[in-house]
């Protein structure tokens, strides 16, 4: 349904465009319109203009139409309609934590599911995460699908146990008799304004695990192909959202709408290509990334973006193919600089094939080693900027 | 010969305490020859592989951690007497005598403590992680079982199948946090789960009242139905476990069974 208020007011927007454009009659302006917010098409936009002279038509029309093609979905959207076909595809999947029912959700990304599904499938929980992390974890070893809702991932240290004990460990433990289908999914890592006990990034921790699997997406493609993935998934899956990007919202092809729609756990994807510099990152740190390097190409520097899409397994192969074609790489995350995500990547880089094609020493750009503080512009100054990666691509390859 | 003389035997069994609840299990209990012959069997036979255990650890045969059953075996046999196959069972680390009683050989379980190919969990799990159909261990963290056998009750109403899960945990546990939390959240949903506190007087090796502000375990589950039975005599467990079970099968929700043995 909120797919339609988005189209309605796409279609607003690019209406009243167009006819201004029209008006104008500048088709080189309009030729650069943006039709979406990350991924520029500004090719699509020439075929406009080409395809509305060839047919007398208006652009705006075509454009309507494109756009109908061519969803704009948020991420929390992505999220919802992933939960929402995967309860109804396996009788077996259900929802319990915090608010998931009644309030359509602490951040509305189950909204609406309890209306359809009902008390049995998706249950609000007492604020007692031991406890229902642990449920869920019984749930899973009895037969059931069970997605359990962290309200943030910071409220997962309370049953940190429960997942690395009980869920993690056990297929191991049992010689692959008892198996975990679990998927535990909420947003992590820096919010806003929500001080130290609420903002830490728990990528580290859980990616440290052997029995986890952990998966942190960045796009609403991301999100729905890989919650698919995960709940369909055997083993315990941690699924790391974002706060700051539930609201932002993402082109999404045809082919990602698809109700069997799976992103395969463990693969990267390579956003953004380029010949001088390896940049990888995860989650919201994507965003920044590419900002950072459309600001940099202006100065004729191509950096190759990668989304690491998932933290453990870790797709090294990718990083090293890339590493391999522009001998320099750095790594851009949220989360605290020690023993993080970005150490991983570049101790994996410096006992594979790829050291030997690094020109100059790999960087992690991290979240700064301390708890999170409130003041905005503490906060601020706290997260890698853009101006951070742009000064370590530069440093990095001497610029 | 004796067989010739009588099929079975009615027996008094002790009175449970009662929290919460308007009457008790019965009094009386009926053992058939069969079923005497197989409980003896199975206490005996938990007791020698429980001693020898304790032997082979002693050589360093068996290595970490060993936690014997030996002096709780009515307990475990009185449970399963009480269920079926069919219902789930979840225990601490003290397992292995529910290992047998679910289905386990002495075997495998042997072949485990001394990590090898032939053990229940291929010598990867170990003494506290035994796993069999329908129990789900043989867990090693105090009390973090609980809410896990909160959950298989839970998958147990989600399904419909009328199975109920048994809920075990020692007295020392019985004071974790995550069991009142679990306790909350099973009547709040009215989950079939028994749960089940084995008090041998020692948690580790404290003593119950140096552990405990209230001994009364039966009655820490509050707003939960409680029985007190004795845990020594395995008629008095079984009664006390079909009157649980049917408990939680009527739909009334979960109730707690405090058994008061030794090790």
């Amino acid at each position: 349904m909120y797919m339609y208020y988005g189209i309605t007011m796409v279609f607003f927007t690019v209406f009243w465009v167009c006819h201004i454009y029209i008006y104008i009659n500048n088709m080189t302006l309009f030729i650069f319109y943006h039709v979406s917010y990350q991924n520029v098409t500004p090719f699509l936009c020439i075929i406009i203009a080409l395809h509305s002279v060839e047919y007398h038509v208006l652009p705006c029309d075509i454009c309507i139409i494109n756009c109908i093609l061519l969803l704009q979905v948020t991420v929390r959207d992505a999220l919802n309609q992933a939960m929402d076909e995967e309860l109804e595809r396996d009788e077996r999947v259900f929802l319990l934590g915090e608010e998931v029912a009644q309030y359509d959700g602490a951040y509305k990304v189950s909204r609406g599911l309890w209306k359809k599904y009902g008390d049995k499938r998706i249950i609000d929980t007492p604020i007692t995460e031991m406890g229902f992390a642990g449920i869920a974890v019984g749930a899973a070893m009895a037969g059931l699908r069970p997605i359990c809702e962290f309200m943030t991932f910071n409220f997962s240290m309370q049953a940190i146990d429960q997942v690395i004990n009980s869920a993690a460990k056990t297929y191991y433990m049992s010689a692959g008799r008892q198996s975990v289908p679990i998927v535990f999914r909420g947003p992590n890592g820096a919010s806003a304004g929500v001080a130290a006990q609420h903002s830490q990034c728990f990528a580290a921790w859980y990616g440290h695990c052997p029995g986890l699997k952990v998966v942190s997406p960045w796009s609403a493609e991301d999100a729905r192909g890989l919650l698919k993935s995960a709940i369909r998934d055997d083993n315990p899956v941690v699924f790391l959202e974002n706060e700051l990007m539930y609201g932002v919202p993402f082109e999404m092809s045809e082919e990602s709408q698809s109700k069997d729609f799976l992103i395969p756990i463990g693969k990267a994807k390579i956003e953004r290509q380029g010949n001088h510099i390896t940049v990888v990152s995860h989650s919201r740190m994507v965003s920044l990334c590419l900002d950072a390097a459309a600001v940099l190409a202006k100065e004729g520097i191509e950096c190759e973006v990668i989304n690491m899409r998932t933290i453990r397994p870790l797709d090294a192969e990718a990083i090293e193919t890339s590493v391999m074609k522009t001998n320099h790489l750095i790594t851009v995350e949220g989360g605290w600089p020690q023993f993080g995500v970005g150490g991983e990547i570049l101790a994996r880089i410096m006992e594979g094939p790829a050291f030997n094609y690094l020109d100059a020493p790999a960087v992690r750009v991290t979240g700064v080693d301390i708890p999170m503080p409130y003041a905005k512009i503490l906060e601020d100054n706290s997260v890698p900027q853009i101006k951070d990666i742009i000064f370590s691509v530069k440093k990095t390859l001497n610029a | 010969t004796y067989a010739d003389f009588t099929p079975q035997a009615s027996f008094d069994i002790k009175k449970c305490d009662v929290h919460k609840l308007e009457e008790g299990p019965p009094l009386q209990a009926v053992l058939t020859r069969e079923e005497g012959l197989q409980y003896y069997r199975t206490m005996q036979t938990m007791r020698r592989m429980e001693l020898k255990s304790d032997q082979l650890y002693k050589q360093k045969i068996i290595r970490g951690f060993c936690h014997l059953y030996d002096g709780q075996e009515a307990c475990a046999v009185g449970i399963e007497a009480g269920i079926n196959l069919t219902d789930h069972l979840i225990t601490a680390y003290r397992a292995h005598g529910y290992t047998l009683t679910r289905g386990g050989t002495v075997r495998e379980i042997m072949a485990e403590l001394t990590g090898r190919r032939g053990g229940i969990a291929k010598g990867k799990g170990g003494s506290m992680h035994m796993y069999t159909k329908h129990f789900y261990g043989g867990n090693g963290i105090v009390g973090a079982q609980v809410p896990l056998g909160a959950g298989v009750a839970l998958a147990c109403k989600y399904l419909g199948k009328n199975e109920l899960c048994v809920c075990l945990y020692g007295d020392g546990a019985a004071n974790q946090g995550q069991i009142f939390e679990t306790y909350n959240m099973a009547s709040l949903w009215k989950l079939p789960c028994i749960f089940i506190c084995e008090n041998n007087k020692y948690g580790m090796g404290t003593s119950v009242e140096r552990a405990a502000a209230s001994t009364d375990y039966f009655k820490r589950g509050d707003f939960i139905p409680g029985l007190r039975v004795d845990g020594m005599d395995v008629l008095c467990v079984r009664e006390a476990t079909k009157f649980a079970a049917e408990h939680c099968r009527s739909g009334k929700g979960p109730i707690l069974m405090e058994l008061q043995t030794y090790r």
